[in-house]
């Protein structure tokens, strides 16, 4: 009989590995590491795309409306798949602000000719210094800031249309 | 017009693949049961049949990247017009779907051939273990049918161009890791199918171990490259210089390597002495489950890690539901039928038996900790006790001491007896042996010319307490012999494999001890005309340049290299380059390789004013990790060469092998 016992010993021990598992599934390690989460978007002091005169800084965020700002590079073929989604998410009223990333002026510029401007200002970071901050590592990323200026969600990679259905939409609409 | 149909021929040939698994697993097993050898017949036709169709499917997806046709979604992320023609070969296994996909054709290759080459064993046998791997084939096609099509569209915006590779996968590394490694895993699968068999047909003898013997470590030996490759790939390419990081996707592949090796020292048991016959399925089991636990972990997104696919929850649930059904079921088959097949040998407590028990106890104690480190996170996070990761300091502290102890038992292991062993006979042949291993491993740092350490003693003294009393044992079987030459000839393949893999294990214990611990590196800032010392070597970068490749852009520098006291010197070019496409930035290491030491050199971030953070590394014996690594390998095929098996390889006409099968089965 202690023999029996012995041998349902790895049965018992891989059912509750796999409890765990199971539990494990439902925390997403990307959620849980994104270290920026409900902190406030951080500072910056950056030229925009449009105009090389006009400086903005971290105010652009704060001005008590939701605003989807979005990682882009004229070099990066995401971004441009992503560009219908972003243009239809503009349509519906949601304020969006570019960050135009490790580009020239000329390159961006031409790049929103192209595909289409959703954005109401882009900010020009060249250097990655912006998105240093924001701990970008690839484009696109896309950041929910909500009225205060503090970041509530954050996207990695290319949007979808069924992304803007089921994450974005929902979590503008839970910060809104 | 017909090129543009390959992707959906390809998912139209997966489905037919699922078709022939579905019979394959369902047919032989029932004809199994009833004693019908018609059905049971079924088993060969459809595991060749299913092996033709998931060809043709990977095929597809082959030629799909080839013409870069990027109106699979598949393509168009995972590759580029501008990628050479190689990558895009090997860039259908650098992503989720393609890598599955892999899998299977693995799988169904491995099935194949299991079936093939087994015409020597009873018909119920052969059924049972084929209806198996059917049933493990069905699983993962429909995870690639459910959750993972690599043949999905993305019509009617077809890219311009697709989103290239991963430069970090654009790599040798990447054309040779993952298949060697995928080999290892699957390969488990059929050592597995054949515990669940003897399990069902309740019978287990020396002909069903000398049968499973050769796939266990063909498979092993895949696996140790696989791991070798991997942890080889990363040292160079990831800039930094180590070359194993207990990250919980390198744990998942050690985990199966660890029961494999204890699977392949318990099977040598059963096959020479009828015992440990529940060791032996219970190890076959674990090494297939820890394989599929592996697979979980990667893609199901419960872990981060740096290998980590896109994440899916629904993907990570159809994974674990379908090892649930696996490794459960086994384990409860295992749990109600072990007592039939299982028998009880006698052997004294000093025995090669015991000292093969001891090793495997060892290997499934180091298993346990090694998977304990790496769900330890996991754990914590589940019943909410905060967030913590275990890092390499834990796996060092526990991972070292327990495999020096093994070690002691390994060197004493090929010299015993079956069954009992003189102590004073073991005493007389090994003494020498141990002295001289205490000796020189103690002197021996003393040489390297730097300070005496105590963990590269111990390193060393334990290498040579796996070498010397080998030698010793290889002396004393060929004494008898007219002369030495003759002797050694009639040494069996089977023991030169033995001695081949443990002599790598040796050899990587002497590269992890020295690299570990008298590894040098310099983080420098160098701008043109700057030079370091390190090691005894003078490195001065002569001038900055930048150059463009195929897809990428690159900051380059060049170092001239010379070593003390010596005129000739050399130049190592170092890169920072920008892929393009993705616009991810990689370090290209120059390296300087050699027996005895590495040369490593590594442009950091850009400072400004025309210089560089470098870095500058010199790392003594890292070759032999990797040497290691390929002894290991090596000697399990030397293994699987020896005569008892060929017999069995080269016998493909069923009536010519019957009067060889039956003897066995009335011994058994």
């Amino acid at each position: 009989m202690t023999r029996r016992l012995l041998l349902l010993l790895p049965l018992a021990g891989f059912l509750v590995l796999s409890l765990f598992l199971y539990q494990g599934l439902s925390l997403n390690p990307f959620h849980r590491d994104s270290a920026l989460m409900a902190r406030d978007f951080p500072a910056f002091d950056l030229a925009t795309l449009e105009d090389p005169e006009r400086r903005v800084d971290r105010s652009l965020l704060a001005t008590g409306e939701l605003t989807l700002v979005n990682v882009w590079g004229e070099w990066c073929p995401e971004c441009k798949r992503e560009m219908p989604q972003l243009l239809d998410l503009s349509d519906r009223g949601i304020r969006m602000v570019g960050i135009s990333w490790k580009d020239t002026r000329e390159k961006g510029l031409g790049f929103l000719e192209e595909f289409g401007n959703p954005f109401e200002v882009n900010i020009f970071d060249p250097d990655n210094e912006l998105g240093f901050e924001l701990g970008v590592f690839g484009a696109p990323e896309t950041f929910l800031v909500d009225r205060e200026g503090i970041i509530r969600y954050h996207h990695t990679g290319y949007i979808s249309p069924g992304d803007v259905r089921e994450h974005i939409l929902p979590e503008v609409e839970k910060w809104q | 017009m017909q090129i543009l149909m390959i992707p959906e021929i390809g998912h139209f040939a997966l489905v037919i693949a699922l078709l022939f698994a579905v019979t394959q697993s369902v047919l032989p097993l029932v004809g199994a049961s009833l004693r019908r050898p018609l059905l049971m017949a079924y088993a060969r036709p459809m595991a060749a049949g299913q092996l033709l169709f998931v060809a043709i499917a990977y095929a597809c997806l082959t030629a799909s990247y080839m013409l870069d046709d990027f109106s699979v979604l598949n393509v168009a992320n995972n590759s580029n017009s501008m990628l050479p023609w190689y990558y895009k070969f090997s860039a259908v296994w650098g992503n989720h779907e393609g890598s599955v996909l892999l899998w299977s054709l693995m799988l169904a290759g491995w099935g194949y051939f299991a079936a093939r080459y087994s015409r020597e064993l009873p018909r119920d046998v052969v059924a049972r273990v084929v209806s198996v791997l059917g049933m493990v084939c069905v699983g993962f096609l429909l995870f690639i049918l459910v959750t993972s099509n690599p043949f999905e569209r993305i019509l009617p915006n077809v890219p311009q161009d697709g989103a290239d590779l991963n430069p970090l996968l654009q790599d040798i590394g990447l054309i040779l890791h993952p298949p060697a490694l995928y080999m290892g895993y699957v390969g488990f699968s059929v050592v597995f199918a054949f515990a669940i068999a003897a399990l069902l047909g309740g019978r287990l003898d020396a002909a069903w171990a000398r049968w499973a013997r050769p796939w266990t470590n063909l498979a092993w030996a895949f696996l140790t490259v696989g791991i070798a490759l991997g942890s080889w790939w990363a040292y160079y390419e990831l800039g930094w210089g180590g070359w194993w990081f207990w990250d919980p996707v390198e744990n998942a592949s050690l985990l199966p390597w660890l029961t494999g090796t204890a699977l392949m020292h318990s099977l040598a048991v059963t096959e020479k002495r009828g015992s440990f016959k529940s060791w032996t399925l219970l190890l076959a089991i674990s090494t297939f489950s820890l394989s599929l636990l592996g697979t979980f972990l990667v893609r199901s997104g419960v872990l981060t890690s740096v290998h980590a696919f896109a994440n899916d929850p629904s993907r990570g649930f159809f994974i674990l539901v379908l090892l649930g059904i696996t490794v459960g079921l086994s384990l409860l088959i295992f749990a109600l039928r072990a007592p039939r097949v299982s028998h009880t040998v006698s052997f004294n407590w000093l025995s090669r038996d015991a000292l093969l028990l001891i090793n495997n106890i060892m290997l499934v104690i180091i298993t346990v900790t090694v998977l304990m480190g790496t769900v330890y996170p996991l754990l914590l996070d589940a019943l909410d006790l905060g967030k913590i990761s275990v890092g390499p300091p834990y796996f060092n502290a526990l991972f070292v001491p327990l495999t020096v102890i093994m070690c002691i038992f390994m060197g004493l292991g090929p010299v015993a007896r079956w069954k009992q062993t003189d102590v004073r006979m073991l005493v007389k042949r090994l003494w020498l042996a141990g002295a001289a291993a205490l000796v020189i491993g103690m002197i021996m740092p003393f040489i390297f010319g730097q300070e005496w350490n105590a963990w590269v003693a111990i390193g060393l003294v334990t290498a040579m307490w796996i070498v010397f009393p080998m030698l010793r044992d290889l002396y004393d079987k060929t004494r008898h012999a007219p002369t030495r030459l003759a002797g050694l000839k009639k040494v069996s393949l089977a023991y030169w494999g033995m001695q081949l893999g443990h002599l790598g294990v040796a050899v990587t214990i002497v590269g992890v001890a020295v690299v570990s611990n008298y590894n040098i590196e310099r983080n420098v800032r160098m701008g043109p005309g700057d030079s370091v010392q390190v090691a005894g070597y003078t490195f001065t970068m002569t001038e900055l340049t930048s150059r463009q490749g195929p897809n990428f852009l690159a900051d380059r520098a060049v170092i001239e290299v010379q070593r003390d006291g010596s005129r000739r010197s050399f130049t190592m070019n170092p890169e920072k380059r920008l892929y393009i496409a993705r616009g991810m930035p990689m370090t290209q290491v120059a390296l300087r390789p050699g027996f005895f030491r590495d040369l490593y050199v590594a442009m950091g971030e850009d400072l400004g004013d025309n210089s560089w953070a470098m870095r500058v590394q010199y790392k003594p014996f890292v070759r032999w990790l990797w040497l290691g690594g390929l002894l290991m390998a090596a000697g399990g095929v030397l293994a699987v060469t020896d005569r008892r098996y060929r017999r069995l390889a080269t016998s493909r006409d069923p009536e010519a092998a019957a009067p060889a099968g039956k003897p066995q089965e009335a011994t058994a």
